[in-house]
């Protein structure tokens, strides 16, 4: 966990008062919603279809249980009682009344939780590993990193103002569980030859109307220069970036046009001149901030407790332990992922009654903690394998047991047109379908690995361009037509997906989402072979063979 | 639905209503020929040709106070009168989601 210093605590509260004067001036009519709207996006406050939408703040994805309690009781007094958990280890309120806005963002201060870097053309959360911390192997916990950024960069003037939003995401583990190569920069804690800690740095990717994978800038900067490094990169982007086009303002369109040479060494001599100021981190520094995360005090457990071992025996427990429980830095400890993707229902939605819930089983088994992941997934970090039997029944029966993580039902949607003022089409309604057509968790464990990724426009949000399966809403004349891509992934071998042919009706797209199945399962050679694996062998061919055949 | 939020030339198709979000709770609304608004449908000021509609959203943009985003969207009358929306968009603003179960309290 994180302890919050008064700095921070300070800055939180004030923010809140400031946003309660300037909604009380909207009210009266003081503030137009033109000069208003500004100050809204800085405090995570948008317009949706039916309401105001609110957006929190969970920075790299590390809640304490007290923090989710505030969230469960935020989306019970203020909203309908749920909560949308999204791919960038926000939450998101669909409900909330801006005249109860102060009130919800004074409740979540108590906590230390607040909507900063939510929203607006600034720095946005930066993102992390939600296993940060806890991952085996892992270089170190990324989320000090993370930290340093989040600190250097709130409300820091040259990044409040930016071209367009801004988000940075952070691994210090092999298998990037942080889409670092779809972030405008992503960093990946390595050590060099000197086993010194410090960042690859990859620059200019992103999703939308203009997807990139990002690319690698420079192999190895240093941990205490990664201030300046960032600062440059900031510094070429405001120089250049076109703030006269929103559609190419993104530093991804920069890197594109400059090419990632010259992007290269505009950096390298814009931080030669700042690498040696006071942006330099002293060891101090990182070291304090080192001390704020505190980690259990672990048991010397063993390996298999009798408790797993029986368990065992119990299909419907090893079917939840197979895919939900994964290896944890210290023996006799595991991380269990929990599935915010039950069959039928939206992805990525809580009940407060299940984050409350959820809250208690933190502080018995996972020592008061809650990870969130970009998956739209929640996770308990730190659960002592002998309480895996015990955990699973609680979390059944609040039906936060679903064995589908990374499974073809653990599906990432943008909230589309049921929610958004931006969108083309539904994501959830597809969502739901998909999950009921692949219920049966016998053949969804025959399938295996495999995303499926679902954006209601262009943006992009639900990361359509880099799902195993794509599906993208756009309207035309007047319908809802999905696009089907295949082939992305958005890992450390991040690649774009492939356009499978022309669009499909809204009715149709559980159907072809079903041949492009049985196509793989008749096509891979042995069941070991992934989804992706597949296609990389075969390309999209037979699968377009597949759909467009009869249709 | 391409979002009419990026609307600028105002050029009609068909009968239309102005609807915005109501600016305290941000609830869905239509502009009234009362010149108020309504999170009724059927109280709502039906435009037919452009320039009543020009006229209508220049009308419900003035009142800042009231409402936020003020935009013309289509709608169906029938024979007796019943408005219905014009499109999938504005059904949905209507009636709520379609995803079957949060509840709508
Ligand atoms: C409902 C309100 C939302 C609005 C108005 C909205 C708006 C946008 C817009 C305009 C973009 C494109 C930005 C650009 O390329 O410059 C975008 C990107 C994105 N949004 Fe949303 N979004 C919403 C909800 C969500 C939700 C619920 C999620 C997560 C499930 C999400 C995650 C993302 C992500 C990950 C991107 C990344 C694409 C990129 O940066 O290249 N957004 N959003
Ligand atoms: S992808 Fe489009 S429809 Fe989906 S949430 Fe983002 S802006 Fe809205």
């Amino acid at each position: 966990m994180y302890a919050y210093d008064e700095i921070d605590r300070t800055l939180v509260n004030e923010r809140v008062s400031e946003f309660r004067d300037q909604v009380k001036r909207r009210l009266s009519g003081e503030l137009t919603e033109d000069e208003f709207k500004i100050l809204r996006l800085q405090n995570g406050v948008y317009l949706q279809l039916h309401a105001y939408m609110f957006r929190v703040a969970i920075p790299y994805g590390t809640l304490a249980t007290n923090q989710l309690r505030a969230l469960a009781h935020v989306a019970r007094k203020y909203d309908r009682g749920y909560g949308h958990f999204t791919t960038r280890q926000n939450i998101q309120f669909n409900w909330i009344k801006l005249a109860e806005l102060p009130d919800a963002l004074e409740d979540l201060a108590k906590v230390g939780i607040h909507a900063m870097q939510t929203s607006g053309n600034n720095m946005r959360n930066v993102t992390s590993d939600q296993w940060a911390g806890v991952a085996p192997g892992e270089i170190e916990d990324p989320r000090i990193w993370s930290e340093l950024i989040r600190q250097h960069t709130t409300l820091h003037p040259e990044f409040s103002f930016l071209p367009r939003k801004f988000k940075i995401a952070i691994t210090a583990s092999d298998h990037d569980r942080a889409a670092i190569k779809i972030h405008d920069i992503g960093l990946k804690l390595i050590k060099n030859e000197k086993g010194e800690t410090g960042f690859e740095v990859l620059v200019g990717g992103g999703l939308g109307r203009t997807p990139f994978i990002a690319k690698t800038i420079k192999q190895f900067v240093h941990g205490r220069d990664i201030l300046s490094y960032i600062e440059a990169i900031l510094r070429v982007y405001n120089q250049y970036g076109r703030r006269d086009n929103i559609y190419k303002a993104r530093i991804k369109i920069l890197v594109h046009e400059l090419g990632i040479e010259k992007f290269s060494r505009e950096v390298e001599e814009e931080w030669q001149h700042i690498r040696n100021s006071s942006l330099q981190i002293d060891d101090e520094v990182i070291e304090d901030i080192r001390s704020r995360f505190t980690y259990p005090a672990y048991e010397k457990l063993p390996h298999m407790p009798d408790e797993l071992r029986q368990a065992a025996a119990d299909p419907d427990f090893e079917a939840w332990r197979k895919n939900s429980v994964a290896p944890h830095k210290a023996q006799g400890y595991s991380i269990v992922t929990i599935s915010l993707k039950p069959i039928g229902k939206p992805p990525g939605d809580a009940t407060a009654e299940q984050m409350d819930a959820l809250a208690d089983l933190a502080d018995r088994y996972s020592f008061g903690e809650i990870r969130v992941g970009h998956e739209q997934n929640l996770a308990l970090p730190h659960v002592a394998k002998r309480d895996l039997p015990a955990l699973w029944k609680a979390l059944d029966k609040l039906g936060l047991a679903t064995p589908n993580v990374n499974l073809i039902t653990d599906i990432i949607a943008c909230p589309g047109l049921d929610y958004c003022s931006l969108a083309n089409a539904r994501s959830i309604p597809i969502a739901q379908e998909l999950t009921r057509r692949f219920a049966n968790h016998e053949l969804a464990n025959l399938i295996g690995r495999l995303h499926i990724n679902i954006s209601g426009c262009i943006n992009a949000c639900g990361h359509h361009h880099v799902g195993h399966i794509g599906i993208l809403g756009v309207e035309k004349n007047g319908e809802e037509v999905y696009q089907i891509t295949i082939g992305g992934r958005a890992d450390e071998g991040a690649v774009l997906g492939t356009l499978i042919g022309p669009g499909v009706k809204f009715d149709e797209v559980a159907d072809v989402i079903e041949d492009i199945v049985e196509a793989y399962l008749a096509l891979r050679e042995r069941p070991e072979e992934l989804f992706m694996d597949t296609v990389k062998r075969l390309g999209v061919e037979p699968f377009k063979e597949r759909v467009y055949a009869t249709r | 639905m391409t979002s009419p939020l990026e609307q600028k030339k105002i050029k009609i198709a068909g009968p239309s209503v102005v609807t915005a979000n109501r600016t305290w709770d941000g609830i869905v609304v239509y502009r009234t020929a009362a010149k108020g608004w309504s999170a009724e449908l059927s109280e709502a000021a039906i435009v037919r040709n452009s320039d009543e509609a020009k006229a209508l959203l220049a009308e419900s943009v003035a009142d800042d106070v009231g409402a936020v985003g003020p935009y013309i969207a289509p709608v169906q009358v029938g024979a007796d009168g019943k408005i219905e929306p014009g499109n999938l968009r504005e059904q949905i603003r209507r009636t709520g989601v379609t995803i079957g179960q949060q509840a709508q309290a």
